[in-house]
């Protein structure tokens, strides 16, 4: 049943723990992962891995090589930028593609690679409802080409200015659908940072000082699907009880064992985090946390400041300067607080060529669209009054297309 | 390295102390065992050293407890967390990050450890632990022994000189509880590290143990010795132990090895005899029939061309390592998952497309988590949903609950009962509706082994009555005592299907451990020897 042959070779290859004998691996290696080439082939490259040899090929270990995740949120934030820009259809559609294609090229295998298809369906939904508010509400959009007439509800006279019912027009619901698309294409485009770069590998990037806040708001991001998966469960058991599993009431019953479920998860998740380690300080001279404090608060205050000079028409003279003296200050506080922080970071993800080209490309297409419509605004909002078909403006969709440069540099994941 | 000095602990609301008169040492270097039935404050005391009692539980602790010179009255846990690493029962609740690589790093992260030896020490624990393959994937995705070796390797990464673990085996099955041990004892031997963990399955641990903390009772004081004296006196005990107490045999043996050298004679008594077969009656038609059966699961094959018939009356262990398949094959019976090929059956009707109102009649299955089945604020109202569920005579459940839980009042909170009065209230949930077949996912998790016997006794009426039963379970001992048949699974196929002394015997790790002392004789349990030799 077990064969404890392959271990005799596996000896002796922990730095530290080399004097565990053999018996301690083998098995779990075997039959566990079904069947990878690389289970064979560990034993044999393991020696070599401590004297820090090129490693053995074992195709999961080219995780390592990934893309900073701060590079994928750029260059996802950099296309919703770019579709914040302009109202054309055939653009829009194209920046989706060009985020579908690269997703499906370079996302990893974890459960929070499928968060595309999730956020991609809460865009549809999104755009449907602005095409139904359009339909009930109206629009005020003027339109000749009349597609059809709802029963018009009248509204007392201090609902003026709202419509129920009333005509239809193809030139109002075109619009819409321009404009539903472009907030549907934003939403696919957070999806794809979601995708292609776990939220809580950003972490690694905060300064020490942010990290226990960062660590809280992971956490507290789990807690959704976490409270997914039970409800799925406890929906389950409801069938083994053999009361219907589906409809509003299965789900209402479950509501409440859920939410005790989950109050218990994160009592023993603090715990559980208590016992290794996190929140443990050094400690620092009182001048120094006295300055770190100061230098924050004023920084704040500076930011605050300085903003509300840039935007209100007396402050012009004073307003930038407050606000850069502002911004250092906050980040010199930052970096002071970071002492008290012991933090050592394990592996954090480097910002190399790879990063600068992704950030790049997105940055390139946000741009070159921006310029584009400042330049050439009729080809990028395409009118509706008069109805025209839209056309697809040569340049801008050449500049969408740079997006595409992820999907061919970053080195595959092998399935 | 831990001394407790006369260390009591209320909780808060508690009419008495959860446990009191703790008082002893756990020597540098050595593995120390705390055993005791359910409810005993085992969890009280492992959870003192690390400072989580009463820092983060409340209550109230008297008396000192210190941890390599350290009081945990002026240390909080994360100031313990460099020498103490402890790995609760469920090790879900154990994990901060998402994936196996930088869970092994979170511990070390936290305490400041240089970034070139977080990278050494991360490497050595993927080997040490078998996790290599496993270092991108999430967390999630794994299954219970794997989960239950991350955490493991999670505390271990810091090199903590007190590694504190409760019930680190009883979610594995018997090969990896037995590498896991195997690594503690090597890092008791060679680091040495001092390991004090609580267990249930003795059988697999106390042949391990420099020293056993023994809690006989609720609120007694803890009994200190070797686990020869302690398992002398003790109210749980291992079936190794059992037998040498049933023979006479002194020292008592804790090893197999052990008992072998001092088994001659009995051996020779029991010659003549045959174990007493508590075959099934006559065979009759199948009441669960799965033909050829395959389950997908996210693009992987759960289970792959199995056959599997179940006749009234007969009992079905369902074995293998951790994600073999069990409880996928569990849940295509009770209709939870539909079969991507093949077919299932039970009662005529296929699962996965009856309605639950009528399936809860064919067949019921008791979760791996008793407590999913549990929605009520008492007992009472439980039995009472149970009944209308399952259209049953009022008072059907609650005459259920009284057989299998005698001494529970209807005003109990299930919240409140220990984990086996939990399943058995769960079990008469689901008998209620009187299924023909009943399906357990890993019954005995958690189960002293009064609460196990109480179980057997249960599922062996059951099965006189004529029903089927099938439990997946890693328990070796269980499944000697209860089932007629054995199936093993491996990756998703019947490896092996026939009667349990046939499977059990040939296979050294699902041998029970009476098999093993007595081989090439084929008994299985002390009860089966007690019967032969009265």
């Amino acid at each position: 049943m077990r064969d404890r042959g392959d271990r005799r070779s596996a000896a002796g290859r922990w730095g530290l723990v080399a004097q565990f004998p053999a018996p301690l691996t083998g098995r779990f290696g075997q039959g566990r992962s079904f069947s990878s080439p690389a289970a064979g082939s560990r034993a044999a490259g393991a020696a070599p891995r401590q004297r820090r040899q090129p490693k053995p090929p074992a195709p999961r270990h080219q995780h390592r090589s990934r893309v900073h995740p701060g590079a994928w949120w750029l260059w996802s934030l950099s296309l919703g930028v770019a579709a914040s820009r302009t109202g054309n259809p055939l653009l829009l559609a194209l920046l989706v593609a060009v985020t579908g294609y690269v997703v499906a090229v370079c996302r990893s295998r974890a459960p929070w690679a499928r968060s595309y298809s999730a956020f991609a369906k809460l865009g549809l939904a999104v755009l449907l409802v602005r095409l139904a508010f359009t339909v009930v509400l109206g629009s005020p959009i003027p339109g000749s080409h009349t597609l059809l007439t709802l029963p018009e509800v009248p509204l007392p006279h201090w609902a003026q200015g709202i419509r129920l019912g009333g005509k239809v027009t193809a030139e109002a619901l075109v619009f819409s659908l321009y404009d539903g698309l472009r907030i549907a294409t934003l939403l696919i485009c957070v999806g794809a940072a979601n995708a292609l770069a776990n939220p809580a590998r950003l972490l690694k990037s905060l300064p020490g000082a942010l990290y226990e806040l960062g660590v809280a708001v992971v956490v507290a991001l789990t807690f959704a699907p976490n409270l997914i998966a039970d409800v799925q469960r406890l929906r389950a058991a409801r069938r083994l009880r053999g009361r219907p599993d589906s409809g509003v009431r299965g789900l209402l019953q479950v509501g409440l064992p859920v939410l005790e479920g989950a109050l218990e998860r994160s009592v023993a998740l603090a715990a559980a985090m208590d016992a290794r380690g996190y929140g443990r300080s050094a400690d620092v001279p009182a001048r120094v946390r006295r300055t770190t404090a100061g230098l924050t608060l004023g920084g704040l205050l500076g930011v605050c400041a300085g903003t509300y000079g840039l935007l209100t028409a007396e402050g012009g003279g004073y307003g930038l300067p407050v606000l850069l003296a502002g911004v250092g200050a906050a980040l010199a506080g930052l970096r002071l607080g970071g002492r008290r922080s012991l933090r050592t970071r394990y592996r954090p993800d480097p910002w190399d060529a790879h990063a600068w080209l992704v950030s790049g490309s997105g940055a390139a297409v946000a741009a070159l669209l921006t310029l584009a419509s400042v330049r050439d605004p009729d080809a990028l909002h395409p009118g509706v009054v008069p109805l025209v078909a839209p056309t697809l403006p040569l340049w801008p969709a050449a500049a969408v297309l740079l997006g595409l440069l992820p999907a061919l540099i970053v080195p595959k994941e092998s399935p | 390295m831990i001394r407790f000095e006369d260390v009591s602990v209320t909780y808060e609301g508690a009419a008495r102390p959860a446990v009191q008169g703790v008082d002893f040492e756990v020597p540098e270097g050595e593995l120390v065992l705390l055993v005791g039935p359910s409810g005993t404050g085992k969890s009280t005391i492992l959870n003192s050293v690390s400072g989580l009692v009463p820092h983060f539980t409340g209550g109230t602790l008297r008396g000192r407890v210190t941890v390599a010179g350290r009081d945990t009255r002026t240390h909080k846990p994360r100031e313990l967390a460099d020498v103490v690493g402890t790995v609760g029962q469920d090790p879900l609740a154990h994990f901060v990050t998402d994936t196996v690589e930088d869970e092994l790093a979170y511990g070390m992260e936290s305490l400041g450890i240089a970034p070139a030896v977080m990278r050494r020490r991360v490497e050595e624990v993927l080997d040490l632990l078998g996790l290599a393959e496993l270092r991108d994937r999430a967390i999630a995705t794994l299954s219970g022994g794997q989960r239950q070796r991350v955490a493991i390797g999670s505390v271990l990464t810091p090199h903590p000189a007190v590694l504190v673990l409760d019930e680190p085996t009883s979610a594995l099955d018997p090969a990896a509880a037995e590498e896991v041990l195997a690594v503690l004892q090597r890092l008791v031997h060679d680091l040495g590290t001092t390991v004090f963990l609580a267990e249930h399955r003795l059988e697999r641990v106390v042949q391990y143990a420099d020293r056993v903390v023994l809690l006989p009772k609720a609120g007694a004081a803890p009994v200190v010795g070797t686990p020869a004296e302690v398992m002398a006196v003790s109210p749980v005990c291992p079936p190794v132990v059992e037998l040498g107490r049933l023979a006479g045999w002194s020292p008592l043996p804790m090893t197999v090895r052990d008992a072998r050298r001092q088994a001659g004679g009995l051996r020779e008594r029991l010659a003549g005899r045959t174990p007493p077969h508590h075959r099934t009656a006559a065979p009759a038609a199948p009441l669960a029939e799965v033909r050829s059966l395959a389950v997908r699961r996210e693009r992987v094959d759960a289970l792959r061309y199995v056959d599997l018939a179940v006749a009234p009356g007969e009992t079905v262990a369902l074995m293998g390592r951790n994600g073999a398949g069990k409880s996928t094959l569990l849940s295509a019976l009770v209709g939870l998952v539909a079969p991507s090929g093949g077919t299932v059956r039970v009662g005529g009707a296929v699962p996965h497309r009856t309605a639950p109102r009528d399936l809860v009649r064919l067949v019921g299955l008791v979760p791996q988590e008793p407590r999913d089945l549990l929605y009520a604020d008492t007992v009472g109202a439980e039995c009472a949903a149970a009944d209308r569920d399952a259209g049953a005579v009022p008072g059907t459940c609650r005459g259920l609950v009284s057989g299998l839980l005698p001494g529970v009042g209807d005003d109990t909170h299930p919240r409140d009962l220990s984990e086996g009065q939990r399943l058995a209230l769960a079990l008469a949930v689901v008998l209620t509706a009187r299924p023909p077949l009943l399906l357990l996912d890993e019954p005995t998790r958690g189960l002293d082994y009064a609460a196990k016997a109480r179980l057997v006794g249960a599922l062996r009426g059951l099965a006189a009555d004529g029903h089927a039963i099938v439990l997946a379970t890693h328990d070796v001992e269980l499944a000697a005592e209860l089932a007629h048949r054995v199936v093993l699974l491996a990756e998703g196929e019947v490896i092996a299907d026939g009667p349990t002394d046939d499977i059990v015997v040939s296979s050294p790790s699902f041998a029970p451990q009476v098999t093993k002392i007595l081989a090439p004789q084929r008994w299985l349990t002390v009860p089966q020897i007690r019967e032969a030799l009265a």
